[in-house]
């Protein structure tokens, strides 16, 4: 069997708001540019358009999404079609709480104006598509850890703080 | 949640001004995004938005190339750039400088610059080359978070045709004295491995370090390697069975640090990544699978907090379980968690259980049968993606008997379907599955609609274009491998769409085509009506060149048939063939998609009809009529041995005379025409299987079980609920009462589910023995286990009923997507309340976003009551205000009008009143000044419960001395004795300033208990599901000669509870909270007290119960 890179278990992230307007977007198998906006559009279209208590998964060609509404803002993540739903749902969940856990309620806004954090806190929770760190705290303190190194080359302390 | 400073959009101008966001001195505040962000949300049109963001895209072009820009700049720049990709705008210009970012930045900036690089770059990015040497360095750095950063790259991309170069750097970080580069780097190999195989191979051995790395987090990441391996190749590692279960033990008994919980839970992650190894480990494999059993049943037994993440892990265990080589009492425990799954009123979880049915239905059929009602509820749900899956599941148990139910079913579906994969891709698949299944015992009208769907097609004709594509391809494909396998209808509706669709498929040689289908006709096995098929589809495909010769073969061949039909379709074929301008006036290309008129009087011929009449011609008689003669005729020929003469002869005469029309159809067909006519040609359901299920009084089957369990059974007695469940055939003689809809679905449940009794059945190609199932359940009975048995009977016995309520409680599933209008405001309420709280917590909503953005003009005159001004200065007095009560809540009893809060202007009391279905509060808000309030704002909240308010949130006004009315719907989201809301009122005169009050109100629990009617053995099937339980000894009625029922009838009286049936000394009752949360109780006279034993699915509601329970007694 030849292997691609295309057999990593999450597809992608994206977060959009109420409105469709796309958040935080995150590939993890290789993507033209007409293929994230075309997906990006219907994974708008597809989960804004979702009765209320309709259940929280969908099917999209051979992937399935899996969404979740947090105040005004939509998580959406595709997994392979043999993943486990209900734990890419807990993905979801887990990766609000370490966005609640750094920004301390978490808010749209803070997303909108500092997504570049919010990516930092997802590359160490997901690596090419795989969950990496599941401890709240440590993905925390790695993240800590690096933004303090803006306040000065003193990373020597924060390293201890982090790795020791 | 109050102090919460809610940031919205329209604060925005506000918030962008400030330097320092609340709380947030550690984010970085680039203004140049902030502006340009700010910017973009006061657009309005995407024209203008275009505009700004290509002047933005300019600017940035020119500093990022001035050579005056710091890196400090240009990590601005970047993340500018980042943001316009975001919004759909190429940025491919600062792709080179992302890298240079990533090269020449200190720390930070290089953060955001390979942040950057991953974000605008692919694998497969030729620039990507240039960032090999930055991520050499960095691996070599001294500074641990650059070795991070160039790890967290790696992970993430890499040229595969550069791996070898960081290679041996990140092998040797497996040996790092810190954790986290340990496990960044066992993720980076994990990503060289897939990516690129051959280059790891020779590290196999450092893995198996990882997998034994003193560090939890190295040892998890090290498992994505693993279950990649194993699943490539089993046999490899079946030798780290012991380690993986010794693993996931510790994991299961809490051994690793706390700091890997995940809500309480230990290390889901690792568990799901390990039962996965497992699963893969065990299979085929009887003595690996051994190792695991008891560490699975640990798993299965130890999942009992009620969280999503449980769930996740139940339904891994549960595929494991039935993957690896089976043990029967492990089997029976994760079937009774399946029914969990299929139960529960979390819709998510009931998709799990969907899918977790599907997977094991193959196996165990039965399974299907136990939860038929809840599969058929499913069924007809809303939710399509709910009713796929329930179609997926019906699709592997189809076989011979049920195939034209759910075929029924998949076309009901697709008809309301608009996603086209799905379409194409449930067509393609399941026609085919069900074709080859159902075959030729399938009615005439069901491959009639296949085609017709096809031809019809659906709104877009590229969605047509693509099933047909897929009809083509796949039917292409089956003829090439052994079409002599496959069912005659099914042949014939390949036939039809290869005569009409083949032409679709531009590479598709027509003579390929023809060739496949002359294939067909030389097949022994070939029936004469498909023969007939083929034959008029080659008439449609044969055009000039080769098709010719092929079709002159062949209709030399069966020109001189003995078949009528088949002489006459190959004469047209070979004159059609040989006749390009007749075919083509004959069979116009292109056309097929409009509907053709056809003269079903067929008046054309009047003129030679009246000719042959003139000549002599016996008038045309129709085929019954004919028949009906003939046997006529014949009886009377025959009378002298009237005594002998088979019934059979008179029973067909009168099947023909039932269903003239069919026998026509049914006379070209392979030799299934009996079954046809028997079946009477109708296109309803198939009820055959109904006298074996279902039957007027009831589920007869019920009574096959009893008999199988007599022996087990006192019938009685009341048993202990816990036996109850198994021993319920024995009530089966109580007739249940079963209104008309729900009398449907047991139909077709019967027919859905028919044939699903015993493994034998499913996948029976064809001609399946209708054997009554009980024979085959006796039958087969003896064999299995004894738990299996005990599973069948408690199979049988679900009830209709309980399923239905438990349906129903998806409505109160509203923490999934509980929608409140969308506001005209945009608000950004916090993302997640008190997310460390519970399960869930963060997904409520807030009520009062949903209040604040409605405008008056939106209230219902029916939900406000304005009153006129009061004739009396005194606030109306409790008899007053109930005289304000909503009509339609007047004849029901309610609380005691309490008042909430009053001050000088505004009176607020309320009451809560108790409707069948519902809890509605009615706040009545009375202005007990002069002057008139134009708008009165309320709002509820409360963290127990859901409130639904009736008058979309604002009052509206109150004049003077007049009463305001406005009534919510309560519901609970989570018990507890004594419920609270907390409110404010907000309002305003037309001068002065903006008033607010607040108020609470509270009400006990028992306001939302209502009963719940149901029969004996459905409180036994449901009493086993329901894991929350409490039990405790009340006080009993002792100055009652029947102390059991006098207690029981205070208990119903006051709390509203249902008393199922009382048997001596043990009486069981049942209630439910409001809307469809189900509570069973259980009392037992024990040493003068009454012992009584709750339980429930949800949590906290059985010891809240038993509150209510304690006090009723103890009052009374």
């Amino acid at each position: 069997m030849l292997l691609t890179f295309t057999d990593c278990k999450i597809r992608f992230l994206l977060l959009f708001s109420r409105q469709g307007k796309l958040r935080l977007q995150k590939w993890f198998t290789p993507m033209t540019e007409r293929e994230k906006k075309k997906i990006t559009r219907d994974m708008t279209t597809m989960v804004l358009s979702r009765q209320p208590r309709s259940c929280n998964f969908l099917h999209w060609k051979d992937l399935k999404i899996i969404y979740k509404r947090y105040a005004s803002l939509y998580f959406c993540l595709a997994i392979e079609n043999g993943e486990n739903e209900l734990i890419a749902l807990e993905v979801i969940h887990r990766y609000v709480e370490l966005l609640d856990k750094y920004f301390g309620n978490v808010c749209e806004l803070d997303i909108i104006f500092n997504f570049e954090k919010a990516y930092f806190i997802l590359d160490e929770f997901l690596m090419g598509g795989e969950i990496q760190e599941t401890s709240k705290q440590m993905v925390n303190r790695s993240i800590e850890a690096s933004d303090m190194l803006q306040e000065g080359d003193n990373s020597e302390w924060f390293e201890l703080e982090l790795f020791g | 949640m109050s102090d919460v400073v809610e940031k919205t959009l329209t604060a925005l101008p506000g918030l962008l001004s400030l330097d320092s966001q609340p709380g947030s001195n550690k984010l970085s505040s680039n203004s140049k995004l902030r502006n340009l962000i700010r910017g973009i949300t006061e657009l309005t049109s995407k024209h203008e938005e275009e505009k700004l963001i290509q002047r933005e895209l300019t600017s940035i072009k020119e500093q990022v190339s001035s050579p005056n820009t710091s890196m400090r700049q240009m990590k601005e720049l970047m993340v500018r750039a980042i943001y316009c990709e975001m919004l759909g705008y190429e940025a491919s210009f600062s792709y080179i400088h992302a890298i240079k970012l990533a090269q020449q930045g200190t720390a930070l900036e290089k953060r955001v610059g390979y942040l950057a690089v991953s974000l605008f770059l692919n694998e497969s990015h030729e620039l990507l080359l240039l960032l090999v040497n930055t991520v050499l360095k960095d691996l070599q750095s001294t500074n641990l978070i650059e070795v991070c950063m160039a790890l967290t790259v790696v992970g993430q991309m890499f040229p595969k045709d550069m791996i070898p170069a960081i290679l041996p750097l990140v092998e040797e970080k497996l040996n790092h004295p810190k954790e986290i580069i340990r496990r960044k780097a066992v993720l980076a190999l994990y990503k060289f491995y897939l990516i690129a195989p051959n280059q790891v191979q020779h590290i196999h051995n450092k893995f198996r370090k990882a997998l034994c790395d003193k560090d939890p987090g190295v040892m998890t990441a090290s498992l994505h390697i693993y279950l990649q391996l194993i699943e490539e190749n089993p046999e490899g590692y079946k030798d780290l069975t012991t380690s993986f279960v010794t693993i996931l033990k510790q994991v299961v008994g809490g051994k690793l640090p706390m700091d890997f919980n995940y809500h309480s839970v230990p290390a889901p992650w690792l568990q799901i990544q390990l039962l996965r190894i497992l699963c893969l480990l065990g299979k085929n494999d009887q003595s690996t699978s051994e190792i695991m059993y008891e560490v699975l049943d640990e798993s299965l037994r130890r999942a009992e907090i009620n969280h999503n993440i449980t769930y996740a892990i139940l339904f891994e265990c549960v595929k494991c379980i039935y993957t690896i080589h089976p043990k029967s009492e492990l089997l029976e425990k994760a079937a009774k968690c399946i029914g969990n799954f299929v139960l529960s009123p979390k819709i998510n979880l009931k998709y799990l259980g969907l899918k977790a049915l599907t997977y094991v239905v193959q196996q165990d059929p039965k399974l299907a049968l136990q939860h038929q009602m809840t599969i058929i509820e499913c069924l007809d749900h809303p939710d399509l993606i709910i009713k796929r899956e329930t179609l997926e599941l019906l699709f592997r148990i189809t076989n011979a008997q049920n195939v034209t139910v759910i075929v029924d079913k998949m076309l009901e579906f697709l008809r309301i379907n608009k996603d086209d994969y799905t379409t194409i891709d449930l067509v393609g698949k399941t026609m085919s599955t069900v074709f080859s299944v159902g075959g030729d015992t399938m009615q005439p009208d069901i491959p009639n609609s296949f085609l017709k769907l096809l031809s019809e097609g659906f709104d877009s004709v590229e969605e047509d274009r693509k099933l047909r594509l897929f009809a083509v391809d796949s039917y292409v494909s089956l003829l090439q491998g052994e079409p002599g396998k496959l069912p005659q209808r099914f042949l014939q509706v390949i036939s039809w769409v290869l005569g009409e669709y083949s032409c679709l498929r531009a590479d598709l040689e027509v003579d390929t085509v023809l060739r496949l289908l002359a294939k067909l006709l030389d097949m022994k096995t070939t029936s004469s009506e498909t023969k007939s098929w083929v034959l008029m589809a080659m008439t449609k495909l044969c055009e000039g060149g080769a098709g010719v010769s092929v079709a002159r073969g062949v209709s030399e061949t069966y020109s001189s048939s003995l078949d009528t039909v088949l002489r006459q379709r190959a004469q047209e074929l070979q004159h059609l063939s040989q006749d390009p301008e007749l075919r083509a006036r004959v069979l116009p290309r292109h056309t097929g998609l409009e509907p053709l008129e056809v003269d079903s009087s067929l008046s054309f011929l009047d003129g030679f009809v009246s000719e042959a009449l003139a000549a002599g011609a016996a008038p045309y008689k129709p085929p019954h009529q004919r028949q009906e003669e003939l046997a006529q005729a014949k009886s009377l020929s025959l009378e002298p041995y009237g005594l002998s003469l088979p019934l059979s002869m008179s029973s067909c005469s009168i099947t023909d005379r039932q269903s003239p029309t069919l026998l026509s159809i049914s006379s070209g067909l392979s030799g299934n025409s009996n079954d046809l006519s028997h079946k009477g040609g109708s296109s309803s359901l198939r009820l055959d299987g109904v006298k074996r299920v279902w039957g007027r009084e009831g589920y007869l089957a019920q009574r096959e079980p009893a008999e199988e369990s007599a022996h087990v059974e006192v019938p009685s007695t009341l048993r202990s609920p816990s036996q109850q469940g198994r021993a319920d055939g024995s009530h089966s003689q109580t007739p249940t009462h079963t209104p008309t809809p729900e009398l449907e679905k047991q139909q077709l449940a019967s027919s859905l589910f028919v044939g699903l009794g015993s493994h034998s059945s499913v996948c029976l190609m064809g001609k399946s023995e209708p054997t009554p199932q009980r024979f085959r359940r006796k039958a087969r009975s003896p064999a299995s286990s004894s738990g299996a048995s005990e599973n069948i009977s408690h199979s049988l016995v679900s009830p209709p009923i309980t399923v239905d309520t438990l349906v129903c409680n998806n409505l109160l599933d509203s923490h999934i997507t509980s929608e409140p209008d969308v506001s005209p405001l945009e608000q950004t309420p916090p993302l997640s309340q008190g997310l460390a709280a519970a399960n869930g917590s963060c997904d409520e909503e807030l009520p009062d976003s949903d209040v604040k953005g409605s405008s008056p003009s939106l209230i219902g005159d029916d939900a406000l009551v304005a009153a006129d001004p009061a004739p009396h200065e005194e606030p109306p007095k409790d008899l007053l205000l109930s005289s304000y009560l909503p009509a339609e809540l007047s004849g029901l009893s309610h609380s005691e009008i309490t008042p909430l809060s009053s001050d000088q202007s505004l009176d607020l009391s309320a009451c809560h009143v108790q409707k069948e279905g519902d809890l509605v509060l009615v706040v009545f808000i009375y202005n007990s000044s002069d002057s008139d309030i134009q708008q009165i704002l309320l709002e509820l909240d409360s963290e127990e419960l859901e409130v639904s308010c009736e008058c979309d949130g604002a009052v509206g006004g109150a004049r003077g001395h007049s009463v305001a009315v406005c009534q919510y719907s309560l519901s609970v989201k989570r018990p507890s004795v004594h419920v609270e809301l907390v409110g404010t009122v907000s309002y305003q005169f037309p001068v002065g300033t903006p008033q607010s009050g607040q108020f609470s109100y509270k009400l006990p629990l028992s306001s939302f208990i209502r009963p719940l009617t149901l029969s004996t053995e459905e409180y036994g099937t449901m009493w086993l599901d329901f894991s929350h339980d409490t039990k405790q000894n009340l006080t009993l009625i002792s100055d009652d000669p029947e102390p059991l029922a006098a207690s029981l009838s205070v208990l119903k009286n006051k709390l509203q509870l249902h008393v199922v049936e009382i048997i001596g000394m043990e009486g069981i009752v049942a209630c439910r909270l409001l809307q469809d949360q189900p509570c069973l109780m259980h009392c037992r006279l024990h040493a003068g007290t009454l012992a009584v034993w709750l339980r429930s699915p949800v949590p906290d509601l059985p010891d809240c119960l038993m509150y209510f329970c304690q006090r009723a007694l103890q009052e009374h």
